[in-house]
């Protein structure tokens, strides 16, 4: 990203698009990565409220999966968790099996 | 209207990810269900937030988290800040400049801009009872300079300006009863809150922002870097102190209290100490005076909440 001069920025400095923090990728400070059992998840929502990322990824009130470029790896979703269907697997090991 | 996981969870995030905290910080769980309770109110908010790490972590100019209008100003007046904005607001709606809203103004400020260096311009806004809810995101300590104490560090634990050594075990103070100051102060609504307490949070909340009036929750927030435990457990570690009662859930409507949450069976103390580095020196038999005093405050300070309550 091109940072603005100081004479592109808004007077006051006021930033003008909420929410663009997005476009940082927290998700490559992850060493683990939750993976969701999707078969035995019953969509408590419980690993929703408790992500200090908003990653859990929702549609019409049911999990649809984790947003990998936010999810900073905590664990959180997975100790929460009721049913215990969130494993935290090595994120090295993920990727290495994603490359195959 | 009770708030229900499965109709908020469909709600837009009002904090963003992107935001640089800590793994597994407590500070975005805590606005994050604030934001979602009085979005499901379906009311507008407009945030301040005094420096702090929740300050800096949702702002790394030029980016910004939020998604709801905010201003950060210095570590001491951000209620002085947002105090004016919405006495502004008023002003224009009375002018007929704007539509009245019901606009809801919302500070969320660490426990150091909030205990200590911000105290006294808090207390102006609840002596001009000005319509404005302050949420206390309280790590207990000033964790964006790296864990220094502050007035609601408890008694015996470690920080970088209270070490651990042959001189000093940790703090040699108890903590200050906020809560207890702001209602001598006459607030009409004071709360404490915690993030694993979801739905006696969010209640809190909306009872908070309903009444015309200054508010105040203060939230317990489990700091995984300060309070040395596993990233994965800030929820845990909330459930625990509620459990010990280091941090009993209640609210003051009015100067009448009320016990919101009781824990299921009283732990002892030592459970929650156990659990934190902070607190690692106090299972030490030379230190066991400390873990006794903070196991005797707890217990003083429930006999004494549930005599207030009755
Ligand atoms: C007047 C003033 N003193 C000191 C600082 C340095 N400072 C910035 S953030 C911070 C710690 C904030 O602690 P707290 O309010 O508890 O919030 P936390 O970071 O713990 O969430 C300090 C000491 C400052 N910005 N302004
Ligand atoms: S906490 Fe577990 S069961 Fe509940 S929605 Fe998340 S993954 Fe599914
Ligand atoms: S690991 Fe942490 S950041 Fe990632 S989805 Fe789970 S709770 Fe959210
Ligand atoms: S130090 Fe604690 S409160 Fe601050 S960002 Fe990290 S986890 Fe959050
Ligand atoms: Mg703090």
């Amino acid at each position: 990203m091109r940072l603005k001069s100081w004479k592109e920025l808004e007077t006051g400095v006021v930033i003008l698009e909420p929410g663009n923090s997005v476009l940082y990728r927290t998700g490559t400070w992850r060493t683990f990565r939750p993976v969701i059992d999707m078969e035995k998840c019953t969509h408590c929502m419980f690993c929703w409220l408790y992500c200090p990322d908003g990653s859990i990824l929702v549609k019409d009130s049911k999990v649809i999966g984790i947003d990998y470029e936010h999810c900073k790896g905590c664990g959180i979703c997975a100790y929460e968790c009721p049913k215990k269907v969130i494993t935290m697997i090595e994120e090295v090991k993920a990727r290495t099996e994603e490359a195959k | 209207m009770p708030i229900k996981l499965k109709e908020i969870c469909n709600q837009e995030d009002k904090i963003a990810s992107g935001h640089r905290a800590c793994h597994g910080c407590p500070e975005t769980i805590i606005v994050r269900q604030v934001l979602h309770t009085i979005t499901a109110m379906g009311k507008p908010v407009i945030a301040a937030c005094p420096t702090g790490c929740l300050e800096v972590c949702t702002s790394p100019y030029p980016q910004t988290a939020w998604r709801v209008p905010w201003i950060h100003n210095a570590f001491e007046n951000a209620s002085s800040t947002l105090a004016a904005a919405w006495s502004t607001y008023k002003h224009f709606v009375k002018l007929g400049k704007m539509e009245d809203r019901d606009i809801k103004f919302v500070i969320f400020g660490g426990d150091g801009a909030t205990y200590d260096i911000g105290l006294q311009f808090i207390s102006g806004v609840i002596e001009r009872g000005q319509h404005i809810l302050y949420v206390c995101l309280n790590n207990e300590a000033y964790m964006n300079t790296g864990i220094q104490r502050s007035g609601a560090t408890p008694l015996g634990a470690w920080t970088t300006t209270t070490p651990v050594g042959k001189v000093l075990p940790g703090k040699t103070e108890h903590r200050k009863d906020i809560v207890g100051m702001f209602v001598a102060n006459g607030i009409p609504y004071a709360a404490q809150a915690a993030p694993h307490a979801w739905r006696d949070l969010m209640t809190k909340v909306q009872k908070a922002v309903s009444i015309e009036g200054p508010s105040y929750i203060d939230v317990i927030a489990p700091c995984p870097r300060g309070w040395r435990f596993p990233m994965d457990q800030t929820i845990y570690m909330s459930r625990l102190a509620v459990d010990t009662c280091m941090w009993p859930l209640y609210e003051v409507e009015n100067g009448k209290y009320r016990i919101t949450t009781r824990p299921l069976e009283k732990k002892p103390v030592i459970e929650y100490l156990k659990a934190q580095g902070r607190f690692g020196h106090l299972l030490l038999p030379e230190n066991k005076h400390i873990a006794d005093e903070l196991q005797r405050k707890v217990d003083q300070d429930w006999e004494e909440l549930q005599r207030r309550a009755k």
